[in-house]
């Protein structure tokens, strides 16, 4: 932070990003990242309460073992995975000008936020036919809690991305605005980190 | 950002449309933005910090009027052995609403108020980063508190009020022993009421960040800007840990989750951890802005720089840091075991030094000054009394066998009242003083202050001294009689008679907020002028009240106390001597050109879609789902109003015009987007 | 539809040539903070980090079917605790540009990530979890 006097003193560039603000960062980003960190903690909570509260069930209950299909997750993993690679050519797409790249790789990212739902509906539905409801057991409880505050986090990103899309297509998304994409990317690539942590912890590891 | 690039680089072309492109902005016709400051409509669509600090203080002042009643009924029924003057199930209601009132709804939107009316003229900035969030803060946090307090009148009186107490423990807030729908007022209330702090909280720290004037670094700030930074942070990761834990309890108790069910092979001390993980926290949070009060109020009535500055600072940050390795010495009777008892023993021994440093400070602050008790000040050395004993009763529960003793008696319950009422509320009145004359434009009678801090002085100790003493008896908190053959009988006689003073003080404050405001009404409107106390930091540097654009120039700050050594300087011989006269140094609100944010209407429509929605989740999901439209519609109309009144149209989110006053407004969908993130959060 | 100016004609050609982008304020000692697209890395290297995280996930994919190499269930977790906090920095540095951008950014998020760490892997402690 001490250097934030220093980007204040020095005469403004003629770069077209310059920020008028005492770090020379844009407000509505640090604010992004600020609450990124504070998602951190609720992440950090839920998956606590997962891992403490999974293997308190009776030896005949419904367990990880009994339910959890890893070929299925292990694909769908993988498009949310991708849908980042999408978002940053959509932010690299508008950073060039290029407004019709942009709009199609933000699509393109929605569009793997979608099937990445879809399938997470489709392995929620699976698990209940299996015997797992989220009143069954501590297990189902809890991993249904994890996953769902995770898929609301992306249905809220799809959310935001159609937005964005309309945004672009009603011409109210240009060059200028480069960084509101940047920022909509940062939440969407958190998004995409928080399921690398769950699908390594509450999927891979050895039950 | 762009579009203004212009400005940014010529600054003095300043009343021109800025030089970068215009961006297209096509509101959907309904959305255009309300106009004009005057009348109520004023008031529900502004987005002025001001204002909203005001209704914030407002709110808090109503809360602490039901938080204290309540108080006020706690200590009618423990007056005389066997007191039946409300019966046991309400007494629980009553207890546990008088601390959620009071932590909830009182301190903690106070110190918001404190935050919202003077950080940003403490740091020289025309607004908060994110002016339209802000107003949301304000609007989702009475969401949160007139659905909380709404709990006591629906149903019937006292029926369906949460009975758990404040940290209201598993499994007794489960559904099988808490029946009723009180508990659930108490998780979704809470819920609201934390949205709204950590829109606050993100809103707050990218002020300070990134809205600082000219010249303004960190440690050039006022220690009161230093501490509500930090009381931010705190608030940005301890209220998702406190998200999580009442999620738990929502799902358990309306949707049958197995969270804090041990019939399923749950462990409810879960509860403890993840209450205490928030709640230690919390209690810095409470009390660090009245820390920072107290820091502002004993310089300018010592006549002296504060006594080590930097040390103040780092012992705030210290705190910041510690209270997160302390939550479970609440825990020490649960059975979290040997180690764990003992690591947490020593960093709560620990954290009291940074504490006793602020105490240090304040007294080497006060020593050789030319100390004026005027209220503010005799608030502020009321602080660092009782705070010092609240302090020291904290220390004796940090060794683990004495607190094992002390555990849920009332030595527990004096030592958290003199810290919160003693420390917090104290150093609150205080700033009411200090900064009436800023926020109103005249001074509060001194005679009727001084007067009322006595007797609410008086009061508190004859309230919560005797306190100690019953809980060394073995007084068990929360327990709605005893028996005389108990021996408890005469202090609690003490105690109640020393609420009912306690309760006079406070009468004789708002009687003296009243009469002044007769008075100086009557005067015909006296101006007090921006500096009334000869005070030290930039919010004095302009009128009195404060004018809607705060600053009329931006301030270049050289060093820290600025506005104080802008009017004073040194002779040859060291001597201060007065340089200026305030009326040269200080602005006189005279430049009306600074751009302003225009008023919304969307913050307070999405606040009534979040109460919609809480009221729904508790009673019927079909209303919850009429909340979800409203506020997705007025998300939406967030990000499609137009980002300024007509006439500056063109002027993005950074529509920083004038080149003078720090004059970011926010205006532009990002910030309501970031929000709809954090909505969703809570 | 916005009009091109000539002040964002001059930055944006500039945009597609990571080489010629310095702008003339790089002395400043956090020449990223100005949140400039002229720190951003190009496509290619997105995927190339892509293709890391794609092969790391299938990797880790692997460890869950072919556990009987007689690895012990420490040695897996261990593994795939370094697999998923590689894959974790290279989207934060990579695609959140945490690399390239302003140092705050990096410090605000690494403090709540440490501090969500340390608080529930004492709260489990305290449980005798592991």
């Amino acid at each position: 932070m001490a250097d934030t006097m220093a980007a204040e003193a020095t005469t403004h560039s003629p770069h077209a990003e310059e920020h008028h603000t005492s770090t020379g960062i844009s407000n509505e980003k640090l604010a992004m990242w600020v609450f990124l960190g504070s998602e951190c903690l609720l992440f950090g909570g839920l998956l606590s309460v997962y891992m403490f509260n999974k293997g308190r069930i009776g030896p005949t209950d419904v367990g990880p073992n009994d339910v959890f299909d890893i070929p299925f997750t292990s694909v769908s993993s993988f498009v949310l995975l991708m849908s980042s690679l999408t978002m940053v050519f959509a932010v690299s797409a508008i950073a060039r000008g290029n407004l019709r790249g942009n709009r199609i790789w933000l699509a393109a990212t929605a569009a793997l936020g979608a099937i990445f739902v879809a399938g997470q509906v489709y392995e929620f539905t699976a698990f209940y036919s299996e015997g797992l409801g989220f009143t069954t057991n501590l297990f189902g409880s809890a991993f249904y809690s994890l996953t769902g505050f995770h898929g609301a986090h992306v249905t809220i990103g799809i959310i935001m991305l159609m937005t964005l899309f309309v945004m672009s297509l009603r011409g109210n998304l240009p060059q200028q605005r480069a960084e509101t994409v940047e920022i909509i990317g940062l939440y969407w690539h958190f998004v995409d980190i928080v399921w690398i942590v769950i699908f390594t912890i509450v999927y891979l590891f050895p039950q | 950002m762009t579009v203004t690039d212009g400005a940014i680089t010529a600054p003095e072309e300043t009343l021109a449309l800025p030089a970068g492109p215009v961006i297209a902005n096509r509101p959907l016709g309904v959305f255009t933005r309300p106009q004009g400051n005057e009348g109520w409509k004023s008031w529900l669509f502004t987005v002025d910090h001001k204002r909203i600090g005001v209704m914030y203080g407002a709110a808090a002042m109503f809360f602490f009027l039901v938080g204290g009643a309540e108080a006020l009924f706690i200590r009618l029924q423990l007056a005389t052995p066997d007191g039946s003057v409300i019966g046991a199930g309400t007494y629980n209601g009553v207890f546990t609403m008088h601390g959620v009132t009071m932590i909830f709804l009182v301190a903690m939107p106070m110190a918001a108020a404190f935050a919202n009316y003077l950080l940003p003229l403490q740091i020289g900035a025309r607004d908060v980063a994110f002016p339209r969030l802000n107003a949301f803060s304000f609007w989702c946090f009475l969401a949160g508190g007139l659905l909380l307090t709404s709990s006591m009148l629906i149903g019937g009186w006292f029926q369906n009020v949460p009975d758990g107490g404040w940290f209201n423990y598993a499994p007794n807030s489960g559904v099988l022993f808490s029946p009723h729908k009180g508990i659930d007022f108490y998780a979704v209330g809470l819920q609201i009421t934390g949205i709204a702090s950590l829109v606050s909280s993100i809103n707050l720290i990218v002020t300070v960040l990134n809205m600082r004037t000219k010249g303004m670094s960190l440690f050039r700030m006022p220690v009161l800007t230093w501490m509500l930074l930090i009381t931010q942070f705190l608030l940005l990761f301890a209220i998702p840990v406190i998200t999580v834990a009442l999620f738990l309890l929502m799902f358990d108790r309306l949707w049958d989750a197995n969270f804090f069910n041990v019939a399923a092979g749950a462990d409810p001390l879960l509860w403890q951890h993840l209450f205490w993980i928030f709640g230690h926290p919390e209690v810095y949070i409470l009390v660090l802005p009245a820390f920072g009060i107290v820091s502002e109020i004993i310089p300018t009535f010592s006549r002296k720089p504060l006594f080590g500055y930097h040390f103040m600072v780092a012992s705030g940050i210290a705190i910041g840091f510690m209270g997160w390795g302390v939550w479970a010495h609440h825990m020490f009777t649960s059975g979290i075991g040997p180690l764990a008892v003992a690591a947490f023993s020593v960093s709560t021994m620990f954290i009291a030094v940074p504490t006793g440093v602020k105490i240090l400070n304040w007294l080497g602050t006060m020593y050789g000054g030319r100390l004026r008790f005027t209220t503010p000040m005799l608030y502020a050395v009321g602080v660092v009394s009782m705070f010092t004993i609240g302090g020291l009763s904290g220390v004796t529960h940090s060794i683990a066998p004495s607190d094992t003793q002390q555990t849920d008696t009332y030595y527990i319950v004096a030592h958290f009242h003199y810290v919160i009422f003693g420390g917090i509320i104290l150093g609150l009145f205080g700033g009411l003083h200090f900064w009436w004359p800023k926020i109103f434009g005249y001074m509060l009678d001194e005679g009727w202050g001084k007067a009322a801090f006595w007797v609410i002085l008086i009061g508190f100790n004859f309230t919560f001294g005797p306190m100690h003493i019953l809980g060394l008896q073995g007084m068990s908190r929360r327990i709605a009689t005893y028996r005389a053959d108990e021996g408890f009988a005469f202090w609690n006689m003490v105690a109640t008679i020393g609420a009912f003073v306690i309760a006079i003080g406070v009468a004789m404050l708002l009687w003296n907020i009243y009469k002044s405001t007769r008075d100086w009404r009557r005067a015909g409107r006296p101006d007090v002028g921006p500096d009334p106390w000869d005070a030290r930091a930039l919010e004095w540097m302009t009128a009195s009240p404060t004018p809607e654009h705060n600053f009329d120039s931006e301030i270049e700050v050289e060093g820290l106390d600025e506005f104080w050594h802008r009017k004073y300087g040194k002779d040859e011989t060291g001597r201060v001597v007065r340089a200026a006269p305030t009326s040269e140094v200080a602005h006189d609100g005279s430049n009306t050109k600074v751009h302003l944010p225009s008023p919304s209407y969307w913050p307070i429509v999405l606040g009534g879609g979040i109460l919609l929605v809480g009221y729904g989740l508790i009673y019927n999901l079909w209303l919850a789902a009429a909340g979800v439209v409203l506020l997705v519609a007025s998300i939406y109309g967030w990000i499609l109003e137009p980002p300024d009144d007509p006439e500056a149209a063109g002027h993005d989110e950074d529509g920083h015009d004038d080149g003078d006053g720090h004059g970011d407004a926010d205006s532009n969908g990002d910030s309501a987007e970031a929000e709809e993130e954090a909505a969703t959060v809570g | 539809m916005a009009t091109v100016t000539h002040e964002s004609s001059d930055t944006a050609p500039a945009a597609g040539e990571p080489a010629s982008e310095t702008p003339p304020a790089a002395h400043t000692p956090d020449e990223h903070a100005s949140g400039g697209d002229h720190a951003h890395p190009s496509d290619w290297l997105y995927v190339k980090v892509a293709i890391a995280l794609a092969l790391l996930t299938a990797f880790e994919v692997f460890t869950y079917f072919e556990t009987v190499h007689g690895w012990g269930d420490t040695a897996i977790i261990v593994m795939l605790v370094a697999m998923m906090l590689l894959k974790f920095f290279l989207v934060v540095a990579f695609f959140m540009h945490l690399k390239f951008d302003a140092p705050i950014f990096w410090r605000l998020f690494v403090f709540g990530l440490i501090l969500a760490m340390a608080v529930y892997m004492v709260m489990l402690t305290a449980f005798r979890y592991w």
